[in-house]
């Protein structure tokens, strides 16, 4: 072994530090252990959801302040329409026609019980315009962009890229998740309309291609009871959806610490959060945009 | 409280050489500053004054709250309590607008050069000329981009092109240091600039700090391990260790430091390099 060469000792005279003494903690009652800990652990839970909820409004309020601030990033927002928008085209197309097909099929079976097949369409594009297309569009977007968005940016935050924009006086805010959130709002309502299109085209090779329902009847039926409101609930409620899976994820990826398992963390919890969110956030749109078009739709009908 | 950079809670001699000689204001100054991450006090009462157009160095063991104390100087931190005061501007709860602007004095090349993947090593050197320097396009951008890969020995229309995760690590650190001081700034950090560098280029950057800031009066601030190198180019060292400035000075008062730390730290160093 080589010795190593160690500088003079500065006090050789000082002297030896006493051993520490022992410190006996004070003795408590188990009852009282016990009871702490169910408390804490009962607590636990409320606390972390109450943390994590403070935590995503200051970035969602962060994010609206940096919204209508210069420079407006359209590049990235080009870039990121068409990886919400096209990237998610497939499976929103794949999905919507399959859903299409399968509500078609079932809700046949019940209406042939009293002789209502022709109302297959309405029924199928009444419930795939107002919730099934925005919800199931909003799940597969969460599931395809939302993981994505949150790896990104997770990715960038363990390894400081996101710091280094800031050090460039660049807000990142601004640049990576303005784009996002916007381009998210953007085209969830076109991914909808798709979905809902194609969930329609399923739902007719069903009914008239398979159960030989009159393609006449069929679209009569579909005209008469389609209502231009129907669709516009479901475009505002895609783009709610937009926001809140654009927000959480990126949320979750700015919060990414921890190398690769911290990035993998951050994408498991965008998708579940955002997926809950929307399961939650259709029925407390729908409490809340139903009374809006009744008033719309009173206003409109008031004589001019 | 002199103009004269020292730093507080120290004693009077231990004065920033740089400043003591020049009687200049301090550029950058961090008054008692705590930071704790959970039950961990990483910055314990931390004190420091740094000169303008001086070069200070920061020495210390791994994990000691070197580069913690780095990002509380451009803002990326904020401090439990304290405060971060640049060019007479306590940054320590400034918002997010005053920040950008206070921000646009530094440029910072980080430990792992944290190079944006997504854009290629151009795109990366011309992303602050872009972002800052809007009237200069075209010709004069690619002009000045050059130049940048040119000072740090790297091939423009070789490495260009490529993206970060295609070159080595070497490489990767000099696209950083040419994006960092793509805008000219007047206070760099470097976080351990020369790991994985030769020493051919360690060399380069040294006499590059020191360019800066004999021609430019940049104030630099380098987290070294590299003893050499901070012997070498700096104006000031600090010595950290958990959270504290246990010695200061220069090359004398390191080696003459009475910290346990200190002694073991640069008695291994002599030990590998004789």
């Amino acid at each position: 072994m080589v010795e190593r060469p160690s500088l003079p000792d500065p006090n050789p005279a000082a002297p030896a530090p006493l051993p520490a003494q022992p410190v006996t903690p004070a003795r408590r009652h188990p009852l009282v252990s016990g009871l702490e800990g169910t408390v804490a652990a009962i607590g636990r839970g409320p606390l972390a959801f109450v943390n994590e909820s403070g935590k995503l409004l200051l970035f969602c309020l962060n994010t609206l302040w940096w919204l209508p601030r210069r420079p407006f990033r359209w590049a990235q927002l080009f870039r990121h329409m068409r990886d919400v928008g096209f990237g998610s085209l497939f499976i929103v197309v794949l999905t919507g026609f399959f859903t299409g097909l399968v509500f078609g099929f079932q809700t046949l079976q019940g209406f042939r019980r009293f002789g209502a097949e022709a109302l297959v369409g309405p029924a199928t594009l009444l419930t795939l315009s107002r919730e099934l297309g925005p919800v199931l569009t909003g799940l597969m977007v969460a599931g395809r962009s939302g993981s994505g968005m949150a790896t990104e940016l997770g990715t960038m935050k363990v390894t400081e890229q996101i710091d280094a924009l800031a050090t460039l006086a660049v807000e990142p805010v601004q640049y990576l998740v303005v784009p996002r959130v916007l381009a998210a709002t953007l085209m969830m309502p076109l991914l909808t309309a798709i979905f809902t299109g194609c969930g329609f085209f399923g739902c007719y090779l069903i009914g008239v291609g398979r159960e030989g329902v009159d393609p006449g009847v069929f679209f009569f039926e579909t005209w008469q009871a389609a209502d231009p409101d129907d669709f516009y609930e479901g475009w505002i409620k895609a783009a709610f959806f937009g926001a809140q899976i654009s927000l959480i994820s990126s949320c979750q990826g700015f919060q990414a610490a921890g190398g690769a398992r911290g990035v993998g963390e951050a994408a498991t919890r965008a998708v579940v959060l955002s997926s809950v969110s929307i399961l939650v956030g259709t029925y407390l749109l729908a409490e809340m945009l139903d009374p809006l078009i009744h008033a719309y739709i009173w206003f409109d009908a008031m004589p001019k | 409280m002199s103009d004269v950079a020292q730093s507080p809670a120290k004693s009077e001699g231990s004065a920033t050489a740089a400043a003591a000689d020049q009687k200049i204001q301090p550029i950058i100054r961090v008054v008692d500053v705590h930071k704790s991450f959970g039950d961990h006090e990483v910055l314990r009462g931390m004190n420091l004054d740094v000169a303008k157009g001086s070069i200070l160095v920061i020495l210390g063991g791994s994990g000691m709250g070197k580069s913690v104390l780095m990002k509380h100087m451009i803002g990326l931190l904020q401090p439990d309590s304290g405060q971060i005061i640049v060019d007479g501007e306590d940054i320590s709860r400034m918002g997010a607008a005053a920040l950008k602007r206070v921000r646009s004095k530094f440029g910072m090349v980080f430990q792992s050069g944290a190079l944006f993947d997504s854009m290629s090593n151009w795109d990366n050197v011309a992303f602050p000329l872009r972002e800052h320097r809007k009237k200069l396009k075209g010709t004069a951008l690619d002009e000045r981009v050059r130049e940048l890969f040119k000072i740090f020995s790297l091939d423009p229309d070789q490495l260009g092109p490529r993206f970060p995760s295609e070159i080595s690590g070497g490489q990767r650190k000099r696209v950083a240091l040419a994006r960092a001081v793509a805008l000219e700034p007047q206070i760099v950090l470097y976080d351990e600039p020369t790991t994985g560098l030769d020493p051919i280029t360690t060399d380069q950057v040294d006499e590059m700090i020191l360019d800066a800031k004999r021609h430019l009066g940049v104030t630099s601030i380098v987290i070294s391990h590299d003893i050499a190198s901070a012997f070498k180019i700096a104006d000031h060292i600090i010595f950290v260790y958990e959270g504290e400035i246990v010695a200061e000075g220069l090359k004398a008062e390191m080696l003459s430091s009475q910290h346990a730390f200190v002694r073991e730290f640069f008695a291994t160093w002599s030990h590998k390099n004789l």
